[in-house]
């Protein structure tokens, strides 16, 4: 969710040192994202390091610029980034998906990082392993339909259903 | 009524639990918000959907053997009156307080566990303990996460961790806090700066019911801001290095002020024991502040220590909810102050007479 900002260090827009503060905004539609030093975040007044609060962040025009104008809404329970301005909370646990734009920068400006480190639930540990276990075995068979191996493709098919099976048995029980 | 009764007459770790060591801790608490992975969060759910979480939760958390001998209470069959007695007792949120309908609380036996439902998110599991006691809580908080784990399904991705209705708790949707006594910190005006330094370190600061209330008698509840980016441990061990330090800083301003001025600290107490053996009119918010004062004189021996139970029941059963129920009726804020003050004058007259002799010489 949040790859692509750990990889290589952004520079200041301003002033090319190594920024520090990602914000995002919403203009005309699109999104954008702007990349500051602490300093020049600084005297743009984006952050506040009194204030920690989320209110003070969701005070800030400029992170939610023309949000209540645009479009994007969560697809499976029909939040939107106003709601959340509105509101101080999500809508659902799609939601952080779906508007990872706007909630990751708020997330790095919140919390000590932007990657969970604490407690997994064992039973999320199963599915997740078992999804990214389908996503595999479906990439495998797209690649095999390609290159017209169809003996694989179709033990890839076979396995795919098997594994579709045994979760389901396991979730039933 | 009745629902309520037994829950105040039945010994409660916060009414009956205290303990000697380190009496600057009043209480320990951990907190876990989780939320069910198929449903939107309780604000944004339909009233259809919360009783669909309602129930799955119900099922789930009466099945703790935790909660065997629990109780469970739905905040629409629950007086004004009762919702503010369970607050008092630090059982629901003053958000619950003001709850739509389909949303619940089950309380365990020794009042130790309580898990809201349909709060601002699905699941808030609490432990509180009297006393210092942050690891024991969270072995015991986490087990219960665990058993309600297997049978319900929790948001959880592995990037952010659990899902939470609000950004501020993503990640382990963990909160944990202390109550501190800090009469030295007060009285020698240091708290702000100790406010200001704990904040610069992510801990927050916050009066004895949370969040935008003040800090009568002395009490402050310090607790992590950031739940995302560390580890449940991480986050303990660096609430626990903050809270050692705030509680050497208080034994050091005690120690002071008894070293340079004891007579202002003896006066303050004095008075404090004269009010409330022979008061008539007391307001919740004087005797927080006299109650603390004779929590003073316990840590500073002036009182035996087996006196510390009942101050640190009268802290709660002081309280304006507290009083109504006590008095069987709803009695106007005039009336209440002479009722408190008669509760406490009958449990301060047996009280031994304060003992300054020791700290004298």
């Amino acid at each position: 969710m949040l790859k692509g900002k750990m990889g290589k260090s952004l520079k200041c827009e301003v002033c090319h040192e190594a920024a520090t503060v990602h914000l995002t905004q919403i203009i005309d539609n699109h999104i954008q994202k702007v990349d500051l030093c602490e300093k020049c975040a600084k005297e743009k007044g984006v952050t506040d390091p009194s204030g920690f609060s989320l209110a003070d962040l969701l005070a800030k025009p400029h992170i939610f610029t023309e949000a209540s104008h645009q479009k994007l809404v969560c697809d499976r329970c029909g939040f939107s980034p106003s709601d959340f301005k509105r509101l101080g909370h999500l809508g659902c646990p799609d939601c952080y998906g779906n508007f990872r734009e706007i909630i990751d920068p708020i997330l790095s400006n919140m919390h000590m990082g932007t990657e969970h480190r604490g407690k997994v639930p064992s039973r999320a540990i199963q599915q997740v392993s078992l999804r990214e276990r389908m996503d595999g075995m479906k990439q495998n068979l797209e690649q095999a339909i390609e290159a017209e191996r169809y003996e694989d493709a179709a033990r890839y098919r076979d396995e795919i259903k098997q594994l579709g099976e045994d979760t389901k048995t396991k979730s039933d029980n | 009524m009745e629902s309520i009764r037994s829950l105040l007459e039945a010994k409660a770790e916060l009414t009956h639990g205290s303990n000697s060591t380190r009496a600057i801790v009043l209480s320990t608490r951990v907190r876990l918000a989780r939320n069910l992975a198929q449903y939107p969060f309780p604000e944004w759910a339909k009233e259809s959907q919360r009783r669909e979480i309602l129930a799955s939760c119900l099922e789930a958390v009466k099945a703790l053997p935790q909660m065997n001998e629990g109780n469970e209470f739905l905040v629409e069959n629950l007086s004004d009156l009762e919702k503010q007695i369970l607050m008092e007792r630090h059982l629901i949120s003053r958000e619950m307080m003001q709850s739509k309908k389909s949303a619940g609380v089950v309380i365990s036996g020794d009042q130790s566990c309580a898990i809201m439902l349909n709060e601002e998110d699905h699941l808030r599991i609490q432990i509180v303990r009297s006393g210092y006691k942050l690891k024991e809580i969270w072995k015991s908080i986490n087990a219960i996460d665990n058993a309600i784990e297997a049978t319900i399904d929790y948001a959880f991705v592995p990037e952010l961790g659990y899902l939470t209705a609000c950004p501020t708790n993503v990640g382990t949707g963990m909160r944990a806090s202390a109550m501190l006594h800090l009469p030295g910190l007060v009285l020698a005006n240091q708290m702000e700066k100790v406010v200001r330094a704990v904040n610069k370190l992510g801990i927050a600061v916050r009066g004895l019911f949370g969040e935008g209330s003040d800090a009568s008698g002395s009490i402050f509840q310090i607790s992590n801001q950031q739940t995302l980016g560390e580890s449940e441990e991480e986050i303990l061990k660096r609430l626990i290095s903050v809270l050692d330090s705030i509680i050497e800083q208080e034994e050091n301003a005690r120690q002071k002020i008894l070293e340079t001025d004891p007579t202002k600290f003896f006066d303050k107490i004095g008075r404090a024991y004269g009010i409330l053996s022979h008061g008539h009119l007391l307001s919740s918010a004087e005797v927080m502040n006299l109650l603390s004062l004779m929590r003073l004189a316990v840590d500073l021996s002036l009182l035996p220590e087996e006196n510390r139970k009942l101050i640190d029941r009268a802290l709660i059963e002081s309280q304006p909810g507290h009083v109504q129920f006590a008095a069987h009726e709803k009695i106007d804020p005039a009336k209440r102050d002479k009722f408190r003050a008669r509760y406490l004058r009958e449990h301060f007259a047996g009280l031994p007479a304060l003992n300054f002799e020791d700290l004298m010489n």
